[in-house]
């Protein structure tokens, strides 16, 4: 296969002396979904925001496409990180402007796109996240959670990312439009071959859409494999993170 | 990457039309003009075969200029890969470009100074009724005395009233300086060099003293307390105090008008006391006036009826200046523009009204305190 989409090395992060991790290495193949899963504060969203450049580790080595995140180079650093898309948790839509500005926001940047293209092209990705051209008027506080999520994703897809990093796409969404947006995401992703990386806490997103799943815990990668091959883990955290996760999806059972 | 192209072979009478290359965002880049402009020309529009074949990659930005050069519709012979038609696919979702713009009729100005009206109304509405909620705090504070905020009174008159000494005392001392020396450049002339205190005296404790304050205060905390406010509607604070139990009004609003209607008339002494005091150093040194003979005809040549005037006046600005912040700041809505535009209504528009009450203090008390009035 060609190199790895994501290639992380001897990462180190440290919150004054509090380690959060150390010496995690992590590559991402293309095409691959990885899910990154973990208790609370174990560094999930973290890691993510490393990959992304928000946060810069303490020690180790980020390459995203075999690029270093920051090459001092601003315009190859803009480049790159035109080539992945971002869904925030809370969704992060500029609250100023409506759907229509907010998804054509990136393509405006590029400055070399007309108006008409760039409105077609917001249409398109509207319909791509399954929104009806009338929502493109809406303000960010007019719209519901569910679809706050819907056109933060086609934001983020606005510039045809390779890559896509998605921090709790599922969170706040109650379980019916959480699947619902679970496969909306795998159809998009097996259109646009996208590789995706998502922190996730529900058993049931991870299930639907990884390939691969990584557990952070304890500063470090416990496990890094398909999820069939995850769950079989000895490890008290992994057994304990997929029982309780089953209980939660059959609840019957719970009962006594 | 290799870059988008297009060439034209003839396949016996037949025009064909051939696309190679990656039609995807990077790969256009810089290049879409021209290639418009290759398809846009009379061999492209013969072309009766389209063999898209030869595209290695492409995305939403090329399907949806194909689509477009095509006169939104595909053309009727047409080779392509499957991953190409399914891109091809989601662009014919655009249909006919149409005037996608929000729905509007003629009657939309008309519309927008009706909507501007009823806005108005709404506003003065508003306000009407946060005067009243004030009204029946006071009246619930006086039947229970343990239910007054008197924390968040005190917080605020220390950051409405003290923090603002500074700040006030030296406007208002180089405010009187100025005043104090550009007077005396006239009243020289005239030799009417005692007059300076006259004009300094009414000018200042009677009028000057409790505009600047109110100007100063509604610039410093009235846009601080409505950036507040309007913070913890866009964060939804005050509906996490309402599930509380906890009164917007009482626990919010009310301590910020108490405290500044308190704080005002205090900053107005304060101010127009540095202000005089800096005309008095400006005097001495322009007309040799005594500080002694500044001080002793003070009083005589100003009524005290100016005084109390001038502190009357700082408890209404601070009352206008409170509740206009404080009704901006209630009706912030939940994004950020609107945050701005409020505070920037805010201070405008409690310097407006400061302006408005001050005139109507100047009809209703020109017979009083003013030498032959």
């Amino acid at each position: 296969m060609s190199a790895p989409v994501i290639d992380i090395r001897g990462l180190v992060t440290r919150f004054g002396t509090n380690v959060v991790h150390q010496d995690i290495d992590l590559s991402v193949a293309a095409g691959e979904v990885v899910a990154l899963v973990g208790g609370s504060g174990s560094g999930k969203t973290t890691l993510l925001r490393q990959v992304i450049g928000l946060l810069q580790p303490d020690a180790g080595q980020i390459r995203v496409f075999g690029q270093p995140l920051f090459s001092g180079d601003a315009l190859a650093d803009r480049r790159l990180r035109q080539r992945f898309g971002v869904l925030f948790q809370q969704g992060a839509l500029f609250s100023a402007l409506n759907v229509l500005e907010n998804i054509a926001f990136p393509l405006r940047e590029l400055r070399w796109l007309d108006r008409a293209t760039i409105r077609d092209l917001v249409m398109m990705k509207l319909a791509m996240v399954e929104l009806e051209p009338r929502h493109a008027w809406l303000m960010p506080s007019e719209l519901s959670g569910g679809m706050i999520k819907r056109v933060a994703l086609a934001r983020a897809l606005s510039l045809e990312p390779e890559l896509l990093l998605l921090d709790e796409p599922t969170a706040g969404l109650d379980p019916d439009r959480s699947a619902a947006f679970v496969s909306l995401i795998r159809t998009l992703r097996g259109q646009l071959g996208l590789t995706v990386v998502l922190v996730t806490h529900d058993i049931d997103t991870l299930t639907a859409l990884a390939t691969q799943v990584a557990v952070l815990g304890e500063r470090r990668i416990l496990a890094y494999g398909p999820l069939d091959h995850v769950m079989n883990v000895d490890h008290p955290f992994i057994q304990n993170f997929f029982a309780s996760g089953r209980v939660q999806r059959t609840p019957d059972t719970t009962v006594r | 990457m290799n870059a988008p192209t297009v060439s034209f072979d003839r396949e016996g009478a037949a025009q064909v039309a051939s696309l190679q290359g990656d039609w995807t965002l990077q790969g256009l880049e810089g290049r879409i003009d021209a290639l418009r402009a290759a398809l846009d020309t009379g061999e492209a529009r013969a072309a009766a075969r389209w063999d898209l074949t030869g595209i290695a990659r492409i995305d939403s930005l090329g399907a949806c200029l194909l689509w477009r050069i095509w006169g939104d519709r595909l053309p009727p012979a047409l080779d392509a890969g499957e991953h190409t038609l399914a891109m091809l696919e989601s662009a014919s979702a655009l249909g006919v470009r149409s005037r996608v713009a929000p729905p509007t009729t003629s009657f939309d100005s008309l519309a927008a100074l009706g909507r501007a009206g009823l806005s108005f109304a709404r506003q003065t509405g508003d306000l009407v009724a946060l005067i009243g909620q004030l009204l029946l705090d006071l009246m619930h504070i006086a039947r229970r005395p343990q239910d007054a905020p008197l924390r968040e009174i005190s917080a605020n008159l220390y950051k409405t009233g003290v923090s603002a000494l500074p700040i006030t005392a030296l406007v208002g001392f180089l405010i009187g300086v100025v005043l104090s020396y550009l007077s005396a450049l006239q009243l020289k002339t005239f030799g009417a060099d005692v007059f300076i205190v006259n004009i300094l005296g009414i000018g200042i404790v009677r009028e000057l003293g409790p505009v600047l304050v109110a100007v100063l205060v509604a610039g410093r905390s009235g846009s601080a307390m409505t950036a507040q406010l309007g913070v913890m509607r866009v964060t939804e604070e005050i509906d996490a105090l309402a599930t509380m139990g906890v009164q917007r009004s009482l626990r919010l609003v009310l301590p910020k008008v108490l405290a500044l209607v308190t704080a005002l008339p205090l900053l107005v002494l304060w101010t127009s006391s540095a202000a005089l005091f800096g005309g008095m150093v400006a005097a001495s040194i322009q007309l040799d006036m005594s500080y002694g003979f500044f001080l002793d005809t003070l009083p005589r040549v100003v009524p005290i009826a100016n005084l109390y005037i001038g502190l009357a006046k700082g408890v209404a600005f601070g009352l206008v200046i409170a509740l206009v912040a404080c009704h901006f700041g209630l009706s912030v809505k939940p994004n950020t523009e609107s945050l701005s535009s409020n505070t920037t209504k805010s201070v405008v528009s409690a310097i407006t009204c400061v302006i408005l009450v001050d005139a109507l203090f100047a009809i209703a008390t020109r017979h009083i305190g003013l030498p032959g009035g």
